[in-house]
């Protein structure tokens, strides 16, 4: 490779005295002093999320109001910090609206001092049914607190809008006796 | 009410105006702190303190809001927190000595103050300046008593009998040394201009704003623009001597912790941080007198002139408090520099502040004295 040798000129006499950078460098700061200021002022205005954000990880539930969640567990292997605890559980049988889906978690914490906000979970879930939504602040007064059971993240999630409807397939699936 | 005042015992008199510029001093020192965080969060494009508010003033629709957001409050919220909080006293210090360096920190600042006028009213066709104590050897003691200062930051630095604080006040008393030889060198030439054999209080800084204020464009024109380079040195050397950016090695918090006040916590630390402000408010009010007219609203436009635009000629009272507002419009004026300046030159490192105090700053002051002892020789032939 070429070298070029760049001549390095001398300071002038002025630069060596500093002064004509100090006025510059006090026009500069005189403009960010009047300038629009930059910053949220958080509690009340709140940034604009981005898509895709990895926020709070929560549960969700499928258009019709059931639960995704199947207890597969797989979330609960990725896991690295090992936040996440399930127990899985059978779908009762009084419950005829949720007759054709699998199973479901009879429990389903994820203990949010442990959580690292990776998104493995997500990634993982074969029923997408796990989420890492917007919500970025998580505070509590007690350990136990910071521990999010199955109903608060259901409620931290909500329903997102869902392209598969697989119950419903297996549901017409078996009502059609299963052709193949 | 004013021959009331004059027919008070004299101590009276003096103690009751020493207590209205301490009034003075006091709240401008706490409003500086809030004042630099404020110019420091709109350079960092930020709202800075906004959010303290009493709850009675906040039910004020248009001004508690404003207030509010302005900050004072937060004010009143620092100096109730330094007020309130444990005073601690670490075991391992020289309690007499750290407890006396504070103390010692204040006396200096406060006793300045006196000599520095910082206004005048007109009787008859004299202008006679506000202050204290009008010395006629002004500049003298304000340099003399000044420099006591730099006892008070040896004092904590070895009093706190810790490392971080010893370095910090061995280097504050090297730079405050150093940049004093250049700063009483770059006063001389202004003394000289306006010192004449046999005149009286020449030393004072009420002639030399005298001598600022007469007629004709040589004699309107502050001394700011007559010697530039002694005004320079002189404001770079109240920068050091101040211990402000960019010449605070002295409290270089990444390699010196908190410096000399790195024990100190509280009301005490509360202390150096008030003389702080007073040096640098009386330092500013010194520069202005010396460089930048003082009183005088304008160059070229003496205070004279105004009370006589004004009509304010026999009202002592309106045109003292009206040149007290200018003094210290300017005076704020020069914080607001220093503040400015603090955001936007980074700090010097120790050898750099050495190098240019004595290898550049003296020999310049030095060169300068020469120049204008010569010019004023010819001038004044």
């Amino acid at each position: 490779m070429a070298v070029i040798t760049v001549e390095r000129k001398p300071l002038t006499f002025a630069e060596r005295t500093y002064i004509p950078q100090i006025v510059g460098g006090l026009k500069t700061t005189f403009k960010h002093l009047v300038r629009k200021k930059q910053t949220l002022e958080y509690p009340e205005q709140r940034p604009a999320i981005p898509a895709g954000y990895r926020g709070v990880p929560t549960l969700v539930k499928d258009p019709n109001g059931r639960e995704k969640c199947v207890s597969c567990q797989l979330c609960e292997f990725v896991c690295p910090p090992k936040a996440i605890r399930i127990t899985p559980g059978e779908i009762p049988a009084d419950q005829p609206d949720r007759a054709h889906v699998e199973k479901g978690p009879q429990a389903f914490d994820i203990d949010m001092l442990r959580c690292i906000y990776c998104g493995l979970c997500q990634e993982v879930c074969p029923e997408e049914a796990i989420f890492l939504q917007n919500q970025f602040s998580m505070s509590g007064y007690t350990r136990a607190e910071m521990v999010n059971h199955k109903d608060r993240l259901y409620e931290l999630g909500g329903t997102l809008p869902d392209q598969h409807f697989k119950w419903d397939h297996k549901k017409a699936a078996a009502e059609h006796g299963n052709a193949h | 009410m004013f021959d009331f005042f004059f027919n008070l015992p004299i101590f009276v008199q003096a103690l009751i105006k020493g207590l209205a510029v301490i009034m003075v001093i006091f709240p401008i020192a706490g409003a500086c702190s809030l004042a630099e965080r404020k110019v420091a969060a709109w350079i960092q494009d930020r709202p800075g303190p906004n959010r303290a508010v009493v709850p009675w003033i906040a039910w004020i629709p248009f001004l508690g809001k404003f207030l509010q957001r302005l900050g004072v409050f937060h004010v009143m919220a620092d100096g109730g927190k330094m007020l309130f909080k444990e005073d601690s006293l670490p075991g391992h210090v020289n309690k007499f000595y750290f407890i006396a360096a504070p103390i010692l920190a204040m006396i200096p600042a406060l006793t300045t103050v006196t000599v520095v006028p910082f206004g005048a009213y007109i009787t008859g066709n004299t202008v006679v300046p506000l202050a204290l104590a009008p010395l006629d050897i002004g500049i003298l003691s304000v340099f003399a008593i000044g420099s006591l200062g730099v006892y008070s930051l040896i004092l904590a630095g070895w009093a706190s009998n810790s490392k971080y604080p010893f370095l910090g006040s061995v280097r504050a008393s090297a730079q405050l040394i150093s940049y004093e030889l250049s700063m009483t060198l770059s006063v001389i030439p202004v003394f000289l201009w306006v010192n004449a054999p046999g005149r009286e209080a020449t030393l004072g800084f009420a002639r030399v704003v005298e001598f600022q204020s007469q007629p004709g464009f040589w004699g309107g024109a502050w001394f700011g623009f007559l010697m530039p380079v002694s005004a320079f040195i002189f404001l770079v050397a109240l920068f050091a001597e101040t211990n402000r950016q960019p010449f605070d090695t002295v409290e270089s918090e990444s390699d010196l912790v908190g410096s000399f006040h790195t024990e100190y916590g509280a009301f005490k630390w509360g202390l150096f941080f008030v003389a702080e402000y007073s040096h640098m408010i009386v330092g500013s009010a010194v520069f202005i007198l010396l460089f930048f007219g003082g009183w005088n609203p304008l160059p070229w436009v003496p205070l004279s002139d105004v009370a006589v635009w004004l009509h304010l000629v026999d009202q002592p009272v309106i045109l003292g408090i009206l040149s007290i507002a200018i003094f210290l419009g300017k005076v704020l004026g020069m914080i607001f520099f220093f503040m400015w300046v603090r955001w936007t030159v980074p700090r010097f490192r120790y050898d750099q502040v050495m190098k240019l105090g004595w290898q550049k700053l003296l020999p310049l002051a030095v060169i300068n004295l020469l120049f204008y002892a010569v010019v004023i020789a010819f001038l004044q032939k």
